[in-house]
């Protein structure tokens, strides 16, 4: 398994209101192939800043950000990002059409292709019933559903996911959770996820990087053998040292 | 349609009939002269006779024309602006600043202006009719492209857009609730505007659409046929902003549950 993505060294800082605002301080990791790498901590420590600078929609200050040994300088179909908000799908087009659209403007497929693949990965989520629906027909649940059948039929380097359950009911939550897994078994797709909840890093997490935050730089990255399974041994031994490493 | 809806217009049915029998009524009994307010029953006759004739929707096509090409051309440069202001703050300021000193200014205003520059023709009123049109559309647009989500425009970069590859499959759709309220209101406006600026053709003696039918008829003491031209202004008003906008309404906002902030 090769290095997929680096980041080195890497401060973000942006102007305020009251002057520069340093959100991530010298921090660094690597994503490895196939790997599924949460990025934890409380709120305000820097997390979703590192996804989307990763994603190429912030500017780093300092250090280095590559994907694959080439310099992240903009956003790009080859790192999609499943966002929190709901707002994410385009509320004009059809389910089939959002997933469609990215396809043939990013990925430039041939209509009847990018249908097929559409088609496809909807029913991966299992939502080929609402193609023909629009999003605000869809519950949360569904949505998010919809945008990680449209970041997976794009076919990207790598996922970034940023807090996506975190605006689902409890019950919902834990299910997209299960899926996700599955949705991973299928495809090995490298992923990169933001949360500030102990029990989802710890149950999606290969590896796990815990923030500290004011500004935000690594406190450790765990490795997590529970990965996979929820409430064994393992993964309540690995919720406990996350836990003491939160609590330093 | 609801069973209260139902009622509320046989309600205003009821209520226009009431109208119409009062008007007819006093006219008749009132031996009002028919120069001055010519009976209910006159107007609709003399309205069907110039719909049958082709006078009425001659004129109406006419000044239907000029408005849709001014509204066009407004729109057209209400969009360059919008997209200037969106991504400039230059731009952005320019239009803010010509928006709060243009849109105070009734276009109508500018008439004898239009005149001096263009002389007594069509561009004359187009010229009238972009400026009633280009303020309400910038606002509007402009509102439309600043309110997108963020998320919203973030998912079109990832897709790998920018520029006006991301305008026109971002932001404009996302806009369009308020870029639809903008062309309702441009059209309110526009719609005014003509009828108005073609009585100036009717003074200047000109030949012009529905403005200058009414005006002409005036003229003539054709009052019967006055009161057939306002009824087609309202009528095709109502036509445009309950059937048209209603329509497009339906199969666009509605449908994406899209709507406006207003």
């Amino acid at each position: 398994m090769g290095e997929l993505l680096g980041v080195r060294d890497v401060t973000i800082a942006y102007p305020t209101e009251h002057g520069t605002f340093t959100a991530v301080e010298g921090v660094s990791f690597a994503v490895a192939e196939g790997e599924k790498f949460v990025l934890l901590g409380p709120s305000g420590c820097g997390k979703s800043t590192l996804l989307k600078a990763v994603a190429g929609f912030m500017p780093i200050a300092a250090g280095a950000m590559e994907l694959e040994g080439r310099r992240i300088a903009r956003p790009g179909p080859d790192r999609v990002v499943v966002f929190q908000e709901f707002d994410q799908l385009l509320p004009w087009k059809t389910v089939l059409a959002n997933v469609v659209y990215p396809l043939r403007v990013a990925r430039g497929l041939p209509a009847p292709r990018a249908r097929e693949t559409a088609e496809r990965f909807l029913a991966m989520v299992g939502l080929d019933r609402f193609a023909a629906s629009y999003p605000h027909q869809l519950s949360g649940g569904m949505k998010q559903r919809v945008a990680i059948a449209r970041s997976l039929a794009l076919d990207p380097r790598m996922l970034l996911m940023d807090e996506p359950f975190a605006s689902l009911d409890a019950l919902t939550r834990r299910k997209m959770q299960e899926e996700l897994l599955a949705i991973w078994e299928a495809t090995r797709k490298t992923l990169l996820f933001v949360t500030h909840s102990i029990d989802e890093a710890v149950l999606l997490g290969d590896r796990i990087l815990v923030l500290s935050p004011g500004p935000g730089r690594v406190r450790r990255i765990l490795d997590n053998p529970a990965a996979g399974a929820r409430g064994t041994e393992a993964a309540l031994a690995v919720q406990r040292e996350v836990q003491t490493v939160l609590g330093q | 349609m609801t069973r209260a809806a139902t009622r509320t217009a046989l309600r205003k049915a009821a209520i226009l009939a009431a109208l119409l029998a009062a008007w007819e009524a006093w006219t008749r009994l009132g031996e009002v002269s028919p120069l001055l307010f010519p009976p209910a029953s006159t107007v609709l006759a003399a309205f069907g006779r110039s719909l049958a004739n082709g006078e009425v929707p001659g004129y109406a096509a006419q000044s239907l024309q000029v408005l849709l090409t001014g509204m066009a051309l407004g729109s057209a440069l209400a969009l360059v602006l919008t997209t200037l202001a969106v991504s400039t703050r230059l731009g952005a300021e320019f239009l803010e600043t010509l928006t709060s000193m243009f849109n105070p200014l009734p276009a109508i205003a500018l008439m004898p202006l239009s005149l001096l520059w263009f002389g007594l023709g069509v561009q004359s009123l187009i010229f009238v009719i972009v400026h009633s049109v280009l303020w309400p559309m910038s606002l509007n647009t402009y509102t439309g492209f600043v309110t997108v989500p963020p998320t919203l425009r973030r998912v079109g970069q990832n897709f790998g857009l920018s520029g006006w590859r991301l305008v026109q499959g971002i932001l404009l759709p996302a806009a369009f609730p308020y870029i639809l309220s903008g062309l309702k209101i441009g059209w309110a406006f526009a719609w005014r505007t003509i009828i108005a600026a073609e009585m100036v053709f009717g003074v200047a003696g000109s030949q012009g659409g529905l403005g200058w039918f009414i005006y002409q008829n005036r003229f003539e003491m054709n009052t019967d046929l006055v009161f057939a031209g306002l009824l087609t202004v309202i009528l095709i008003g109502l036509l445009v902003e309950n059937l048209i906008f209603r329509w497009i309404e339906r199969r666009t906002v509605q449908r994406w549950g899209m709507s406006a902030g207003h």
